[in-house]
């Protein structure tokens, strides 16, 4: 009977019933839709920087992120790769000898990124074989070189052909040496194309004159989660004095600051649409307690107890929330799951612009449960302080004052 | 047997600097079985009386005795079970649930009693025949007459099975076709069930069909008529 009256009440008034459900319902789905793509573009960037490079974790000897040369390199710590490699989370632990030189071949020359790496290590985590469009990959003392594709298209060279990386070695020396290209790559990052020159670790310890040395050893964690315990553990193990541990947000700070400002800025419309859950909600039940006054007063005047009144109204407002986020989900769910498996690839101008700003052109949605939830959360308390208004108004009541006329 | 006992009964409305003085002093004592009128211009504290009686508001001075239990001494959901307990309502304008049928309007006040299901239907079915509603048992409020609701109305407060049900003007809104009527279902149910009812009325028509008048002036009990005929 009193279930009867709470949905009878839902349907008296359709378009309180449609504001309230309207609201709830489109503020989630442009939320969830919001977020996903956020997390998710975002998500991808980070993984396609710091999968197919950076590593979630860079242990450097101490001062070298201010002073990035040859200078700071260390002695190869094969004991203490051993206990970090054992470590919950990492996946892969590789060494690397990094620099910055001049490539030249012909007339042509470029700064680049000199990564010296042990070829089997290396390509079993970022899996750069993969990225090979033309050519072959790197033996494990191969005498030869990758570079980007945008990189070789400047140089004009090919496979096979011969590039000359100048720098600046150990104590000054000059680093100089020829390498004949063994393969093209391409990377989903357009900034990798046009600067990275991959060499095996021995010919790049012969470059700089750093024998049995590194300058740095890329961690890879199972999942970014893990990024900021497993730094805390490498840090008991590479004593702060010697060493420094990098994050990639501290490596990439450009990235971090971006993926920070979008952020702030979805927070900003998360909280409009937030405001609109509230105010339809809020609205309605203020609306609905103001219309029904008399029949609460009624209600309580002939015997029914304020508690038991307040938990049918309650319960109506409730019940048309609960609608609209199963209606929410149910809706943007389907979507973000779809295009969470099937990214969105961009073409033509947007594409472009994307490229232009350093992009992947593709869209993703991010799936992660954990921002579904926060949301699910949000709006769910949001709905449910707003259906407390009517309790707070029954609670005052006085049956008499509001069966008055 | 006394059902209701009034003894020294104030009310003084204040309303921010002015004092209303609304009931001045009422003792009154009301039985088992009595078709009571209360009469009296406007203004005179009728509807006033009536809501403390019913335990609706709380007299500023005074007693209200309801079968041995002084009800200003109750509170909160214990005052509105009391209510539920002991007292029907019929008010003059707004008394049934916009959303319930007419049935349903009746049986509500007995789920609230926590009667059983069957019990509730049967009993809402012989009342609403009894009010002479048994064609309109479906009917939302919005598609009957103002005479139609005032005797679901009826039927709701006899559904509880109340002492006494207190009436607050209820022909107020009626014809007088609408008016007769009612008061005829009122009537036979004081004389066949001995039903008490107490009601206030402006209606002459009304105050006659009564056994026991009250007049109200100024707050205070000017007459008191009982066991006419
Ligand atoms: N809530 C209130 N606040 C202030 N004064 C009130 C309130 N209710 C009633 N009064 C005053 O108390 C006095 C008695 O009013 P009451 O409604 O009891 O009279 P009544 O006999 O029922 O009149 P009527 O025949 O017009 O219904 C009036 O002067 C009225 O203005
Ligand atoms: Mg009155």
């Amino acid at each position: 009977m009193i279930l009867n009256i709470a949905r009878r009440n839902i349907w008296r008034n359709k378009r309180r019933t449609l504001i309230t459900v309207a609201s709830v319902f489109f503020a989630l789905f442009f939320g969830l839709m919001m977020r996903s793509v956020q997390i998710g573009t975002f998500g991808r960037i980070t993984e396609n920087i710091v999968s197919s490079y950076s590593g979630h974790l860079q242990i450097h000897k101490k001062g070298y992120s201010e002073e990035k040369i040859i200078n700071n390199s260390f002695k190869f710590p094969s004991g203490k790769i051993e206990k970090i490699k054992r470590l919950n989370y990492v996946k892969a632990v590789v060494p690397r000898i990094e620099s910055f030189a001049l490539a030249s071949s012909g007339e042509q020359t470029k700064g680049c990124l000199v990564s010296g790496i042990s070829p089997e290590k290396e390509n079993a985590v970022t899996e750069i074989s993969e990225k090979i469009i033309s050519g072959r990959y790197l033996t494990q003392n191969d005498n030869g070189a990758l570079i980007g594709d945008k990189l070789a298209s400047f140089l004009n060279v090919g496979i096979n052909d011969t590039i000359i990386l100048l720098g600046q070695g150990y104590h000054s020396v000059s680093a100089a040496g020829k390498y004949p290209v063994r393969g093209i790559l391409h990377f989903s990052t357009p900034k990798l194309n046009s600067s990275l020159v991959y060499i095996s670790l021995k010919e790049a310890q012969t470059l700089y004159s750093i024998e049995n040395k590194l300058t740095g050893i890329a961690v890879f964690a199972d999942n970014d989660r893990h990024t900021s315990l497993l730094k805390s553990e490498i840090l008991s193990v590479f004593n702060p004095e010697n060493y420094e541990v990098l994050d990639w947000g501290e490596m990439m700070p450009e990235l971090k600051q971006l993926i920070q400002t979008k952020s702030a800025g979805s927070y900003v419309v998360l909280g409009l649409l937030y405001m609109i859950v509230g105010f339809g909600v809020l609205g309605t039940a203020v609306m609905s307690a103001a219309e029904r006054k008399k029949e609460f007063g009624l209600l309580i005047a002939v015997g029914m107890r304020k508690i038991k009144l307040a938990l049918i109204v309650f319960s109506e407002t409730l019940f048309l929330g609960l609608i609209a986020v199963i209606a929410g989900f149910a809706v943007s769910l389907p979507i973000i799951l779809y295009y969470s498996v099937y990214p969105i690839l961009l073409s033509g101008t947007m594409a472009a612009m994307y490229e232009k700003g350093g992009f992947e052109p593709v869209i993703v949605f991010s799936s992660d449960p954990s921002y579904m939830f926060a949301q699910l959360i949000i709006v769910g308390v949001i709905v449910l302080i707003a259906s407390c208004y009517p309790i707070l108004k029954i609670s005052r009541l006085k049956p008499i004052d509001a069966m008055r006329n | 047997m006394n059902i209701i006992e009034v003894k020294n009964l104030h009310k003084i409305y204040k309303e921010s600097e002015i004092e209303v003085h609304a009931v001045r002093g009422i003792d009154l004592i009301f039985e088992q079985g009595e078709f009571t009128a209360i009469v009296g211009p406007s203004g005179s504290g009728k509807t006033t009386f009536l809501n403390m009686i019913g335990g609706l508001d709380k007299p500023t001075e005074g007693e209200i005795v309801i079968d041995g239990v002084n009800i200003n001494e109750l509170k909160g959901s214990k005052l509105i079970d009391f209510r539920l307990r002991k007292i029907g309502f019929v008010f003059q304008a707004y008394n049934l649930i916009p959303v319930l049928t007419a049935k349903e309007n009746v049986e509500f006040i007995m789920s609230l009693q926590k009667r059983p299901k069957k019990e509730r239907i049967e009993r809402a079915e012989t009342l609403l025949k009894a009010v002479g509603l048994g064609d309109r048992l479906n009917a939302r409020p919005s598609k009957l007459s103002g005479g139609q609701q005032q005797r679901v109305a009826v039927a709701r407060a006899l559904a509880s099975k109340p002492m006494f049900i207190l009436a607050d003007e209820p022909t107020a809104n009626l014809d007088s076709e609408s008016t007769r009527n009612l008061l005829e279902i009122m009537e036979n149910l004081n004389k066949m069930e001995n039903i008490t009812f107490i009601f206030s009325t402006h209606d002459a028509r009304v105050v006659k069909k009564a056994r026991r008048v009250i007049t109200f002036d100024d707050g205070k009990v000017i007459s008191d008529v009982k066991n006419k005929y």
